[in-house]
């Protein structure tokens, strides 16, 4: 299973992240559409991002959100409905929409947000659960 | 396959802002399939879903027609929300006609995915009309933009089993299933006049088709007088935008937030995700409102076999999405998966039973005296796969018990069915006897009304007693809930336009718990904003449930709770994200009560519709019997000391008895004035021609009617 991990210690800031996400999966510079926020509480950073948890998974009502083969939590964009009911269930206020997309987003693991970070304050973690 | 006796191609219409502008006309009779316009009249005036079904009913009939009458529709139709994903509850399906218990139009509503995906195959509304000689099926393909017209034989009547092959016939794939919804009734229907539909959805998770019943008023009936076996439409590809809304970003706003309501509070409230509607029957023994053997009490002890815990723990999957719509978060359709069935011809099957939601419980069981989980989902089944309604089949069998009970019938009457109060046996085998056309079924079949009068002429049964004890008003049963105790709720049940149902008002808490409305005057008002407000769910395409099942948590500070106006205002923005039409929450109202006065002069163009029509029986209003004083004796005394300033212990208990009614009665009558004075009406309840003309219904085909009654 693949979660990706923030060490808030080590965290500017800078939102590389942020950009390194949007860009790479809707090629712009907007926050608004990175799967992973960083959230400034008083000079302390708290990454909002998708603990792959799957409690998304059972409530879709349409049901197309699935767990992959390595344990990442992914959406099936052609059953996607964009009811937005998993955006409103998420515990972890880590599934995100934009009113110009018909389907919500997430982070699905890939660590280019990893690449990206100039303080090496993410990581990729991999373990032998399936998140089952 | 049955052999194509009509087949046609046509242009699916863009869906704009909530409208696809046109409607479908079928006439099975000829064969005839049409395309008609929505006008911009009919939006103005009408709104759409029960709006547009009343405004094509009106059109078709005249004041002879009947049930069974060749012009009859059943017009069915979403609304201009029906088929958002974005808000819960928004796939809901209007259906209206002339009813064969009533004579009157009839409106139901049901969620399943036909309406939604009727619209975006480019319908609008539907108009089923003429009577076929054979069985037919009738297909909408709103991908290929192709509608035929087969023959149906072939095909088994049991919802269950129909809508299942249909699904799978049409569908062509697994995949391909969710896209296809199917509107049956049953074996049945064409035995009882209160057959129901079953609009259908499949569910991926289970691999079964699911359903959920457009059931008031014997709609399946008319469905199978007609020869229609069965409505199927398919459409692939259902998206966010495919309403094509005007603000997109504010269905979003309000949609997210409804969803985060939901996943925050359910628990904490009613907890709809994991019982839906049954979650009360606790609640309603505990206030003495759970309605028990024929009304006669409003609980029992037993009730606790029959608790949401029991159905949560031994019935009902827990964890799976349970909506009948997409998008609707609330979940609360739910399912008793693997339910292996005792009797009957699928006796020894394990099926999946939709349900049981709180009317199933309440009439099945309790009403019925029964109290065994397994048999009141038996029953639930076998209702829903045979096209009964179980609301009307289970207060008109609570009727027959209590008839048996008092000596009225005897068990040679009912073709030696033993139908006592708690016989489960007895009950489904009278459900099987409907099926079957055999039996005490087709009798029992006929409803209430119709009962009192075959008891009293067949049997020599008391014909005062059976006015008194037999739930119905306009024809049509009553739901289930003990109202005795609550005005309001009375006046909720029988100043209503189709007959006593809840979905028009459910004042009981407001009334009799909470006393928050406590004169004739708030009670009048109760009974004219509610109605018009739970009318326009009708008018959208929108369910209830997610109105006020689940509220906001700061709800109790506002100034009127028990509207929810935060919710009432998510309704009035998403009615304008979606049409482009700004509204207000006073105009959401008026736009209700067009369509509210037109069905009550819809009525009294079909000879009812006056205040005779809108008497409630003894039952609905108190203590018929001597049991059933005796059984709340401490109350009704207090109440005859308190209210009438009389003197119990002096009194014989028919002196009791008569004076508790007398006055009760005049209470009725108290609160009839004072309801028609605020809705508009004239004393005798027909709609004053000024009020008509201030709401802008001055039509002239309502003018017309109108003025033969003032």
């Amino acid at each position: 299973m693949k979660i990706l991990t923030h060490k808030q210690e080590i965290c500017t800031g800078c939102r590389a992240c942020e950009l390194a996400c949007s860009q790479a999966f809707f090629r712009t510079d907007d926050r608004l559409k990175s799967s992973i926020r960083i959230n400034n509480n008083f000079n302390t950073f708290h990454a909002i991002m998708c603990t792959q948890c799957g409690e998304c998974i059972n409530m879709c009502t349409a049901n197309a959100i699935y767990r992959d083969k390595n344990g990442v939590v992914r959406i099936d964009r052609k059953l996607c409905v964009g009811c937005l009911g998993c955006v409103g269930f998420c515990s972890e206020l880590s599934m995100f929409y934009s009113d110009d997309l018909l389907v919500p987003f997430k982070c699905v693991a890939c660590g280019i947000c990893v690449k990206a970070c100039p303080e090496d304050a993410l990581e990729i973690l991999v373990s032998q659960s399936k998140g089952d | 396959m049955g052999k194509i006796l009509k087949q046609i191609r046509y242009t699916p219409a863009k869906i704009e802002r909530g409208y696809s502008n046109k409607s479908l006309y079928i006439n099975v009779g000829d064969l005839r399939i049409e395309e008609k316009e929505v006008t911009d009249f009919m939006k103005e005036k009408f709104v759409g879903g029960k709006g547009f079904d009343l405004w094509y009913l009106w059109n078709a009939v005249t004041p002879e027609t009947r049930w069974d009458s060749p012009e009859n529709e059943i017009v069915m139709s979403v609304g201009p929300l029906g088929g958002i994903t974005q808000y819960s509850g928004a796939g809901k399906t209007l259906v209206c006609a002339i009813s064969p218990l009533t004579g009157i139009p009839i409106d139901s509503n049901a969620g399943g995915y036909f309406g939604p995906l009727l619209k975006f195959a480019g319908w609008d509304a539907l108009e089923l009309q003429g009577k076929a000689e054979k069985d037919l099926i009738i297909f909408i393909d709103g991908n290929e933009g192709l509608i035929s017209i087969e023959e149906g034989e072939e095909y088994p009547e049991d919802s269950h089993l129909l809508a299942e092959e249909l699904t799978t016939r049409f569908a062509g794939s697994e995949e391909d299933k969710v896209h296809v919804s199917v509107v049956s009734s049953g074996s049945a229907a064409k035995h009882v006049l209160m057959g129901m539909l079953n609009f259908s959805f499949y569910d991926p998770r289970r691999k079964t088709v699911r359903f959920k019943q457009a059931a008031r008023g014997g709609l399946g009936t008319i469905m199978r007088d007609k020869r229609i076996k069965a409505l199927v439409v398919k459409f692939k590809g259902i998206k966010p935008n495919l309403n094509n809304p005007a603000d997109i970003a504010t269905l979003n706003r309000i949609g997210v937030k409804y969803h985060k309501e939901m996943h925050d509070l359910d628990e904490k409230q009613n907890g709809m995700r994991k019982i839906g509607t049954a979650n009360t029957i606790l609640v309603m023994n505990k206030y003495d409102l759970l309605p028990t053997r024929n009304f006669q009490t409003g609980g029992d002890p037993d009730a606790v076999k029959v608790s949401p815990e029991v159905f949560i723990t031994q019935y009902l999957t827990q964890g799976l999405h349970d909506g009948c719509w997409y998008g609707c978060t609330m979940s609360c359709a739910k399912a008793a998966d693997h339910f292996k069935l005792l009797t009957g011809p699928y006796a020894g099957q394990c099926v999946t039973v939709d349900g049981p939601e709180y009317e199933c419980v309440a009439g099945l069981g309790s009403n019925l005296g029964i109290f065994d989980p397994q048999a009141i989902l038996e029953q639930n089944f076998y209702c829903d796969t045979y096209g009964i309604d179980l609301i009307s089949y289970a207060t008109t069998v609570a009727f027959i018990m209590e008839c048996y009970q008092r000596g009225q019938i005897s068990q040679e009457d009912m073709g030696g069915l033993d139908l006592c109060f708690g016989n489960a046996a007895a009950s489904l085998e009278l459900l099987h006897q409907m099926s079957r056309g055999e039996g005490f079924g087709p009798l029992a079949g006929l409803g209430i009304r119709r009962l009192k009068k075959e008891f009293v002429e067949r049997f020599g049964a008391d014909p005062r007693l059976l006015e008194d004890i037999g739930m119905e008003n306009k024809g049509l049963e009553y739901s289930e809930y003990l109202h005795k105790e609550s005005l309001a709720q009375q006046g909720g049940f029988a100043l209503t336009n189709k007959g006593p149902q809840h979905d028009e008002a459910w004042l009981i808490f407001m009334d009799m718990v909470n006393n928050q409305i406590p004169t004739f005057e708030d009670k009048a008002y109760a009974l004219f904003y509610y109605p018009m407000f739970r009318t326009w769910f009708g008018l959208c395409g929108l369910c209830k449930l997610p109105w006020n099942d689940i509220v906001p948590a700061d709800n109790y500070k506002t100034e009127t709770p028990a509207k929810v106006p935060e919710h009432v205002q998510n309704y009035v923005d998403i009615f304008g994200a979606v049409t482009g039409k700004i509204i207000d929450k006073d105009e959401l109202i008026r736009q209700s009560e067009r369509v509210y006065n037109f069905q009550r002069v819809f009525n009294l163009r079909m000879g009812s519709g006056l205040r005779k029509h809108d008497k409630a029986p003894y039952r609905s209003l108190g203590p018929v019997t001597a049991e059933e004083y005796l059984s709340r004796q401490e109350r009704y005394d207090k109440q005859l000391r308190e209210l009438q300033g009389l003197d119990p212990e002096a009194m014989s208990l028919d002196e009791k008895i008569a004076a508790t009614r007398a006055w009760r009665e005049k209470q009725f009558e108290l609160l009839t004035d004072a309801v028609y004075k605020r809705r508009g009406w004239t004393n005798d309840g027909v709609p004053k021609p000024e009020h008509l003309k201030e709401i802008g219904m001055d039509l002239p085909m309502l003018q017309e009617v109108v003025e033969k009654h003032l």
